[in-house]
């Protein structure tokens, strides 16, 4: 393998990173609130459906990210009522929620576009262009450095730099505000919260909506930065790669990233290379597929360090009377 | 003092939830431009005003009469089992083995046989899940859900790269052997000449899935382990009390929960394609979610809820065929039960329990 594979396998690993960061990130905010969330998937399908059929009938790529996220935030909505408000099973709510983004993103795609379920190709100002970083060609003839900066580290579009910058914002918020202390409380032990004349209930549903939020991008990202456009279920399970990500990095910010990161190529590389050998043992391309989900089978069996949720996960509020 | 005499919660809690999924559903048609009372005629010609449609009916009935016991067992012992889907493809794996290398003299062994190896094979893949909770902790939704796309993996490397047959392109076992043919409707049923249930795939599964209900009725209210399982499911620590060991109900619940939905391939992999293939679960794994919630986890309600859903699938096909509808109304009506049955049960459920509260004070006044 020469320097030039491995720069774009890392440059794809980023671009597929991206996407699993911001759904695990969305994650982890509804899960440190106590809310269990494995509706991700179903999120970030609707908002890859609302981005890509309002890019492409506008021609503007941030009204379809407005879009997205709007898409994502009516199914937060739905989520928050059936979990917080009427204390139904969380984990129920989020398998009604992934098949009503699975359902309702082709019926109305096929009703608005007649295509299939798919939506118009995005071309020029209806997709996320990506940035050159000053300097790119002028560093370009040093070696090593200077295809390093131009390919992988210049050239994305903005949501993959501000995915990254939520990873040091978001530690901050959890660990170094008052909002944050409060939200891993509401997570740990909502009583306490409760006790202290801290609202549970608004807090948990500002957690379920950033989480809205930060799906929404993600969905956009998906429809407009990887792809040029919604096709049918083009989540494809990335929203439980991002929960297995979430779950493999304990629920810590940075520990996400490279989860992500990880778990990015994991998927660069099965895209690239059908099956690959290493040393002589032919590895197939399902076995990389499926990877993320066996690593997090592991650490979630708690042999290799163990994973522990937060404790008032999955359980409704219910204030004493 | 329950606050609502059985038969509300039994009947009138469902029944409602249903009435809004369907209002709601009706809303969902209008919205995409169609006709709801048209979409519903069609829906009740094509799948139940011909024998044809009586038999993809009842073949999808079948489906989710498996993965709809599966769930229920699960949820009876208080644990959500997700991986219906994953148990369900790995138990197509032991079927197809079973029916390609034991050379089978006739069906009726065949099936017996196929069962067993979907059994197992079902059983095996919720057995991992199972003991990680019951002895680990992890929770059983989120390594099921792994497991199902584990199991998607795998079926995929034991298709294209083992099963699949030399010079095939698809990736697809070789087909059964002809005497491994189940019966279906058409040859049990249909008078010699005639077209009855012509083409469609109910085969004999369907009674094999009847058998399955009323055993599940019999393990789970009148058997000790039965007993074990409810009490486990209703308090863990009042199970321990009593000497009921956590790891082994959380065990032996989740391997007749995986079992269950193994059995389901009997029906699709035996029954319908005559042989392994990549999509044989179609989502029918979630869709016993549904099935199990709608029919409050009791066997009756799981085959009519199953029956009501398989009628949805059949009728959803249908309107693709002959509307501009798509199939996926399906699964947005599935989504809206799952809803309003399981997460938003509150949402019906507090109105009513104030209305017959306020009923009994009137009536002990």
């Amino acid at each position: 393998m020469d320097f030039l594979t491995l720069l774009q396998i890392s440059d794809s690993s980023v671009r597929l990173a991206i996407p699993l960061l911001l759904a695990c990130l969305a994650g982890l905010y509804s899960e440190r609130a106590g809310i269990f969330d494995i509706g991700l998937e179903g999120k970030m399908l609707a908002a890859a459906f609302a981005a890509g059929a309002f890019a492409a009938v506008t021609g503007n790529v941030w009204v379809g990210l407005l879009a997205g996220i709007g898409a994502s935030l009516i199914l937060s909505a739905i989520h928050g009522v059936a979990s917080i408000t009427f204390r139904g099973n969380q984990l129920i709510s989020g398998v009604a929620i992934n098949m009503l983004a699975a359902g309702m993103t082709v019926l109305i795609a096929q009703r608005w576009f007649q295509q299939g379920g798919r939506t118009p190709s995005l071309t020029g100002d209806g997709r996320l262009n990506p940035i050159t970083l000053p300097f790119a060609d002028m560093f370009e003839s040093i070696p090593l450095f200077g295809p390093t900066y131009k390919e992988l580290i210049s050239g994305h579009s903005v949501l993959v730099y501000l995915a990254l910058a939520l990873v040091p914002l978001t530690w901050w918020v959890l660990y170094r505000t008052r909002f944050g202390l409060r939200l891993r409380a509401v997570g740990e032990n909502p009583a306490s919260v409760d006790t202290a004349g801290v609202s549970v209930v608004r807090l948990r549903f500002t957690a379920v909506m950033i989480c809205g939020v930060l799906c929404g991008v993600a969905g956009a990202y998906l429809a407009t930065g990887l792809q040029a456009g919604f096709i049918k279920d083009m989540t494809a399970g990335r929203g439980f790669i991002a929960l297995a990500a979430l779950i493999f990095a304990k629920w810590r910010p940075w520990y996400a990233l490279w989860a992500c990161l990880l778990f990015g190529f994991l998927q660069a590389v099965a895209v690239r290379f059908q099956s690959i050998e290493i040393a002589g043992v032919v590895i197939p391309v399902q076995l990389m597929e499926a990877l993320p989900f066996i690593l997090t089978v592991i650490i979630l069996a708690g042999f290799v360090g163990r994973a522990i949720p937060p404790r008032a996960g999955g359980e409704p509020y219910i204030k004493e009377r | 003092m329950t606050k609502m005499p059985l038969w509300a919660d039994a009947i009138l809690v469902p029944l409602i939830s249903l009435f809004l999924a369907a209002i709601l559903s009706a809303l969902v048609i209008l919205g995409i431009g169609e006709n709801p009372v048209e979409a519903f005629n069609l829906m009740v010609d094509g799948a139940l005003k011909r024998s044809a449609g009586w038999g993809y009916t009842l073949y999808y009935t079948t489906n989710y009469i498996f993965t709809g016991l599966a769930v229920a067992v699960a949820f009876h012992a208080r644990l959500f089992n997700i991986g219906g889907e994953g148990q369900a493809m790995i138990g197509g794996v032991g079927v197809a083995l079973i029916c390609l290398y034991i050379p089978w003299p006739h069906w009726t062994l065949a099936i017996f046989g196929a069962s067993v190896g979907a059994a197992l094979f079902g059983a095996a893949w919720a057995f991992i899940p199972a003991y990680l909770q019951a002895k680990r902790g992890s929770h059983v939704v989120i390594t099921t859900i792994m497991f199902n796309y584990i199991a998607f993996s795998v079926l995929g490397y034991l298709l294209v790269e083992v099963l699949r047959p030399a010079g095939s392109m698809d990736p697809a076992s070789a087909t059964f052997p002809e005497a491994t043919h189940l019966p279906n409707f058409h040859d049990m049923f249909a008078p010699e000449g005639s077209r009855m249930f012509r083409g469609a795939p109910a085969n004999v599964t369907f009674f094999l899935s009847l058998a399955a209900c009323v055993l599940v009725w019999l393990l789970i209210w009148r058997t000790k382990l039965g007993y074990d399982i409810r009490s486990f499911g209703k308090s863990e620590t009042a199970a321990k009390y009593a000497g009921i060991s956590p790891l082994r109900i959380t065990v032996i619940a989740m391997l007749i929960s995986g079992a269950l939905a193994g059995m389901m391939s009997v029906n699709t992999t035996l029954g319908e394609s005559e042989r392994l293939i990549l999509n044989s679960t179609e989502g029918a794994g979630f869709v016993g979610i549904a099935v199990a919630l709608m029919g409050r986890n009791h066997p009756i309600g799981i085959l009519m809820a199953a029956l009501l859903f398989g009628f949805l699938n059949q009728g959803g096909a249908e309107l693709a065929l002959w509307t501009n509808i798509p199939r996926e109304l399906i699964v947005v009506i599935q989504a809206l039960v799952i809803l309003l049955t399981g997460a938003l049960d509150n949402m019906v459920r507090m109105p009513l329990e104030r209305l017959f509260l306020s009923l009994r004070k009137k009536d002990t006044v």
